[in-house]
């Protein structure tokens, strides 16, 4: 499959048209789809009038945008006017948003033909793909594995060739550890660069929608187009989108990259010795190696774990069976609330919500919430003193190369887990990036991790870019 | 210190969140749950008494508009997609009595 650069490129040249490459797209996704569950809707009419459409603009001498007939498939927990969105949940089973997510907005904008929806845990809640009430998606490196997750769809999307762009949304690391296990390119924005506007929210402080692609490129041109202010997302950052593309080549000579030993403890040999070879490579470019200590990561997904379920906890307030989605009748609203609820809600969504819901009630909320909320200023602090030492990070992004479904559900400890890489920089507010970087065991693809300061964006771009040519 | 969370605090927090369990759920979840908290002591032992929270990465302020009309959402396409509505209104079980 060509690059979205390439298409984007020859589409709006004439030398190919929208119509074809969204045809090839719609061909990828029937010949697996069915196996792989990747597309939970998938909008075959819409895909093709869209290209049709950007086909038209060609031929009036009229630019069509960046993604000019780019195949996008978008996470189920984006909205788009009209088309299903269910974020994985049996609650939401029929739903048709309104309005558009910003984000949505922006790729279409700029030219791009969306497929359809990607399956993801039930709303981002999961590291698998295997809590979906639409049942799990398949890793296309290797059927009997996770493609890890919340984004598992989006990233299998991308892996399979079905496109080659996706968008996800990163909590804890759902961007970043599903392109690792998927082998593709993953990026958690900055808080607050990429509007939130229309993402259906499971925690506010934590969320951040993102890229995923084959390439460093291809990954770089979509978050161009998607990043910037919005005056509709009261967190979104009053920035211009930042120029990514041009920086692309910078290389990382003379950077400092700090080695943190705490983004590697643990992980399994083949993941640490693809993370020792990056760093290898960064090194070879002429970038300067500092090892670091966070210790404070390792408190990371413990504060995760209450803060986020405990975010989760109110905003999935509103799935209450009156204003949308699924409602089971009752004598009363109370009865009627909870019986919508106990339905629609899958197990990890339970979990979650009465985690978030013990840890804010009164008697407990000062030893774990506001505990952990302590624990986000001490990372925050541990952070930007990690950046006084070194302009970028390397890590791991995952503790190990995809899973087998099953192997972690009846676990939630141990899925958690796998996260644990992933979870600092979503604390932090910062950026971080996940790269294919080798492989390990049974050939399965392995994702080194990259982190910067909020808005490094463009150095991490460039320093991905470098472990893209020397993998 | 925290003590362990009990099958009896898991039925009421459920409660709390609008849930309801099975028996078997609460055997499945009550070990979960305690097992989770357990992994979370190591943040609740945690002398912080000196650091200042962070609920969220930016020092949100409120952000604010010019109060002029914009276009927004129409109440039929909003209503459109409610289980249930009446009247251009969300509808629900009956929440008051008769009157008297």
């Amino acid at each position: 499959m060509k690059s979205a650069l390439d298409t984007a490129r020859d589409v709006r040249n004439g030398a190919v048209s929208a119509l074809d490459v969204a045809e090839a797209s719609l061909a990828a996704i029937r010949e697996s789809n069915e196996q792989l569950n990747v597309f939970v809707h998938l909008d075959e009419e819409g895909a093709l009038a869209r290209a049709s459409e950007v086909d038209e603009r060609v031929a009036r001498g009229q630019d069509p945008g960046a993604l000019a007939g780019v195949p996008l498939a978008l996470k189920d927990n984006l909205c788009r006017t009209g088309e299903l969105t269910t974020a994985g949940s049996r609650i939401l089973e029929g739903w048709r948003p309104p309005y558009s997510a910003t984000v949505v907005e922006r790729v279409l904008a700029a030219g791009a033909v969306v497929m359809g929806k990607t399956n993801m845990d039930e709303f981002a809640m999961g590291s698998s793909t295997e809590t979906s009430y639409y049942g799990p998606t398949r890793n296309p490196r290797d059927a009997s594995r996770v493609p890890g997750g919340s984004s598992g769809g989006s990233a299998a999307a991308v892996a399979a060739g079905m496109t080659p762009l996706a968008l996800g949304s990163d909590t804890g690391g759902s961007i970043r550890q599903p392109a690792a296990l998927c082998g593709v390119v993953g990026i958690k924005p900055t808080y607050g660069l990429v509007s939130r506007y229309g993402l259906i929210a499971f925690s506010s402080s934590l969320d951040q929608v993102g890229p995923f692609a084959r390439g460093v490129a291809d990954a770089a041109l979509l978050l161009e187009v998607i990043a910037g202010h919005d005056p509709r997302d009261s967190t979104s950052l009053p920035l211009d989108s930042p120029s990514l593309l041009r920086g692309l080549d910078d290389g990382v000579a003379g950077k400092r990259i700090g080695v943190v030993r705490e983004l590697i403890e643990g992980a399994d040999d083949d993941v640490v010795a693809q993370v020792t070879r990056a760093r290898d490579a960064l090194e070879a470019a002429g970038a300067t190696i500092v090892e670091l200590s966070i210790p404070e990561c390792r408190l990371g997904l413990s504060a995760y774990y209450l803060i986020a379920p405990a975010e989760a906890s109110s905003n999935l307030a509103r799935f209450d069976g009156v204003r949308y989605g699924l409602r089971v009748d009752a004598d009363d609203v109370t009865a009627m609330n909870e019986a919508t609820r106990t339905l629609g809600f899958g197990a990890e969504v339970k979990r979650r919500v009465m985690l978030g819901t013990y840890a804010l009630s009164a008697g407990y909320y000062d030893a774990y919430y506001g505990q952990a909320l302590k624990v986000r200023t001490q990372m925050i602090q541990a952070f930007r003193r990690a950046y006084q030492e070194a302009d970028l990070l390397l890590g791991a992004t995952a503790p190990s190369v995809a899973f087998r479904f099953g192997e972690k559900t009846s676990n939630p400890l141990a899925m958690y887990l796998s996260d644990v890489f992933t979870i600092p920089t979503n604390l932090a507010g910062d950026a971080a990036i996940s790269v294919p970087f080798g492989r390990g065991d049974d050939d399965l693809p392995i994702g080194v991790q990259l982190l910067g300061p909020g808005r490094s964006e463009a150095q991490l771009i460039a320093a991905a870019q470098v472990l893209e040519v020397a993998s | 210190m925290v003590e362990a969370l009990r099958r009896e605090d898991v039925a009421k927090v459920a409660a709390l969140a609008r849930l309801r369990l099975s028996d078997e759920e609460l055997d499945m979840f009550t070990p979960q749950l305690v097992q989770i908290l357990e992994h979370a002591k190591d943040i609740a032992a945690l002398s912080l008494d000196d650091v200042v929270p962070t609920a969220h990465p930016f020092d949100l302020i409120n952000v604010v508009r010019e109060d002029v009309i914009e276009p927004c959402l129409s109440r039929d396409d909003v209503l459109a997609m409610a289980p249930d509505a009446e009247d251009g209104r969300f509808a629900v079980p009956r929440i008051l009595g008769e009157a008297p």
